[in-house]
């Protein structure tokens, strides 16, 4: 198991930049996921740590130690990727006895069919391991591939969008399984995805990236409820935070092109958030709630049913507002509400940078 | 698939079925015509109307593989009786077989002309496929500085047509005395068909998802192995529709064959017609010459159709 950093890391292909200024601190044995958007930059993170790719610029350290020097056989890490890890000419079994044949650290024929047994044994593809790879669902193939990382016992788990190609009950499943997984073996893993919701879910911590810069670090539920920039508000949760543009005036926030107010009382939180200067103001649809007596008269746009839960979409002069409400909230489409929001969960962030008050200081 | 069929589309089909008979006809035609007249008796071979039904004999492989010379009288009795049965076709043919003074039959000049046939375009076969699936891989996988211009050059060593480059080649070739040899030989063709290798594997291999190497690197196989472990197998297909072209290519060569080689070297194709030049043609001994000469290429076509059938899509329906 290992300890991961990266220091300053910028890669650009031709007069691509990918990467620029990145640095990352992966605690041993944490489940860091880290969130982009496509072309974000997180596959070139990845491999760069596999070694399969060197920086322009910046150090990789594992547990350490430099391995500018050491090429993707050395570094004892292990990728799992969303497709094309397994051989299509290749059984199981011998797929999974693949990792541990390599000239460097050839283990003995016994130990290779303990540990092959064990991985089959703890994924549950014991009944596949005769099959060809190509006989295969989605769902056995990607269980083959994590195999194919834990035989080995890695120092590192890289893995590079590993559910993304399967139907949504299999990722469901999958997930749990991995992060139950992870646990179990204690082992540091690198998890990239561009799916929030895998990376609320399993992530002990979270990275944000965006245009090849990392723009926020923490546990979910930091990333969730305090984003550092509205990039970061609006890619994270589902549906995501409404973000309106308005300001303070007396303590009551104003929308600009919404023409509407609500009492604010987050003053005190609110940091350099002065009257008058322009904000962008970021609730999330869970924190606004419709109640008769309350201040903004909106109109029913859209009603999204979820089962546990409705998505509303409210209409406000000419712009749109999500709501999250109880599933037996009776609403018709064009209905006239009232709402509000809870002003404690209110984000202020500063209209021209994005970056949210709290983390201007 | 298994769609219900109107009648116009049954019809049609029937339209189609027929068209592609017509079709394979028109091309087997001459291919049946050579292994027919490789089997007929020498009169037979040029009659008008053409001669279809006739009683098959060997007598033309037997000329083939041997020197005669034209009997001035026929064999007497005894000679015929204990000549064996194949020397028998010649002498009713009004020749007989050429043997030296201890009584050996002397072969004549095909043989060697085949194995030559044989030693070159499987040599230059196996150089230029091997080279090729190398150099794309290289092309396919690293960045290579003015890749596109490399790519580009190495096509256009095939532009210039073969008669253009005859001659120069001929008098380098006599000045490094590589002409007649087999050595000079595989070099043009190994040379001939490199352009045509590259250019077809490296679109093989631009197919391989580099994730299969990636793997293997990651779990610590050098690229060396991780090449002939994951990446050769993959390309097979690849590998077998290159070498047949390849194959093809050298074993068919005649312009080259023919200025570059008399004796020593010579291949097939330039042989076969060379027999017309002395006296009257034997059509039917240059037709079961050409006959054999054609088993080569079906046959390793054959053994390679399982890989052929997915390969001459060029990579268009691989799953």
């Amino acid at each position: 198991m290992a300890h991961i950093q990266l220091k300053n890391i910028s890669k650009t292909f031709g007069n691509h930049t990918a990467l620029t200024g990145l640095d990352l601190d992966i605690a041993d044995g944490e489940f860091f996921v880290l969130l982009g958007e496509t072309g974000a930059g997180k596959t070139t993170t990845l491999r760069l740590i596999a070694g399969l790719e060197k920086p322009s610029e910046g150090q990789v350290f594992i547990d350490g130690v430099d391995v500018a020097d050491w090429g993707a056989a050395e570094r004892d890490v292990a990728l799992v990727l969303q497709q094309y890890s397994l051989y299509p000419r290749y059984t199981v079994r011998e797929n999974l006895e693949f990792p541990l044949k390599p000239k460097i650290r050839r283990l003995p024929d016994a130990e290779i069919k303990d540990r092959v047994d064990r991985a089959a044994r703890t994924l549950r593809i014991e009944h596949l391991l005769d099959r060809k790879t190509d006989r295969l669902s989605g769902g056995e193939m990607q269980r083959v591939s994590i195999g194919r990382a834990i035989v080995r016992k890695p120092r590192v788990f890289l893995m590079d969008e590993p559910l993304s190609a399967l139907d949504a009950k299999l990722r469901e499943a999958l997930r749990t399984e991995l992060k139950n997984l992870q646990i179990q073996l204690g082992a540091t893993f690198l998890f990239v995805t561009h799916d929030q919701i895998e990376a609320m879910s399993m992530g002990d911590k979270v990275g944000v990236l965006n245009h090849g810069r990392i723009v926020q670090t923490g546990t979910p539920h930091e990333i969730y409820n305090n984003p550092r920039d509205t990039y970061v508000a609006s890619f994270v949760g589902s549906p995501p935070m409404n973000l309106i543009d308005g300001k303070l005036v007396n303590g009551r926030a104003v929308m600009a092109p919404l023409n509407f107010e609500l009492p604010f009382s987050g003053g005190a939180k609110a940091g350099g958030a002065t009257d008058g200067r322009p904000l962008v103001f970021g609730i999330r649809p869970e924190d606004v709630y419709l109640e008769s007596g309350a201040p903004v008269e909106a109109r029913v746009h859209d009603v999204e049913n979820h089962g546990v839960e409705k998505i509303l979409t409210l209409r406000v002069g000419d712009a749109t507002l999500r709501a999250t409400v109880p599933a037996r909230t009776d609403v018709a489409i064009e209905q006239a509400v009232r709402f509000a929001w809870n002003p404690d969960k209110v984000v202020l962030f500063d209209k021209g940078s994005g970056v949210s008050l709290r983390h201007a200081s | 698939m298994a769609a219900v069929q109107t009648s116009g589309e049954r019809a049609l089909n029937k339209v189609a079925i027929v068209a592609v008979l017509l079709v394979t006809i028109i091309f087997l035609a001459p291919i049946y015509w050579i292994v027919a007249t490789s089997f007929k008796p020498r009169n037979l071979a040029t009659t008008i109307p053409p001669t279809v039904m006739f009683e098959p004999t060997i007598s033309p492989f037997v000329k083939l593989f041997t020197k005669r010379s034209q009997l001035r009288s026929p064999p007497s009795a005894e000679e015929y009786a204990a000549a064996p049965w194949w020397e028998r076709v010649v002498f009713d043919g009004g020749e007989k077989i050429v043997r030296d003074g201890k009584g050996q039959v002397q072969w004549s000049g095909y043989p060697s002309r085949f194995l030559n046939s044989l030693i070159i375009a499987i040599t230059s076969t196996v150089l230029a496929v091997g080279m090729g699936t190398f150099t794309a891989y290289g092309f396919s996988r690293f960045k290579v500085k003015g890749e596109a211009d490399l790519l580009f050059f190495i096509l256009s060593t095939r532009m210039l047509p073969a008669v253009v480059v005859a001659i120069p080649m001929f008098l380098m070739y006599r000045a490094v005395g590589l002409n007649d040899t087999h050595l000079g030989l595989i070099i043009l063709y190994t040379a001939f068909n490199l352009s045509f290798s590259v250019w077809l594997m490296k679109g093989f291999m631009d197919e391989i998802p580099k994730e299969y190497e990636e793997a293997a690197l990651v779990d610590g196989y050098t690229r060396m192995e991780a090449f002939f472990k994951i990446v050769l197998p993959e390309a097979a297909t690849g590998i077998a529709a290159t070498a047949v072209f390849c194959f093809i290519t050298a074993w068919n060569e005649y312009a080259f064959a023919l200025i570059m080689t008399n004796r020593r070297a010579q291949t097939a194709p330039p042989f076969i017609p060379s027999q017309v030049g002395s006296g009257l043609p034997d059509w039917t001994v240059i037709a079961s010459g050409t006959f054999l000469f054609l088993l080569p290429v079906a046959i390793f076509t054959f053994l390679l159709r399982n890989h052929l059938l997915r390969g001459m899509s060029f990579g268009a329906i691989r799953k």
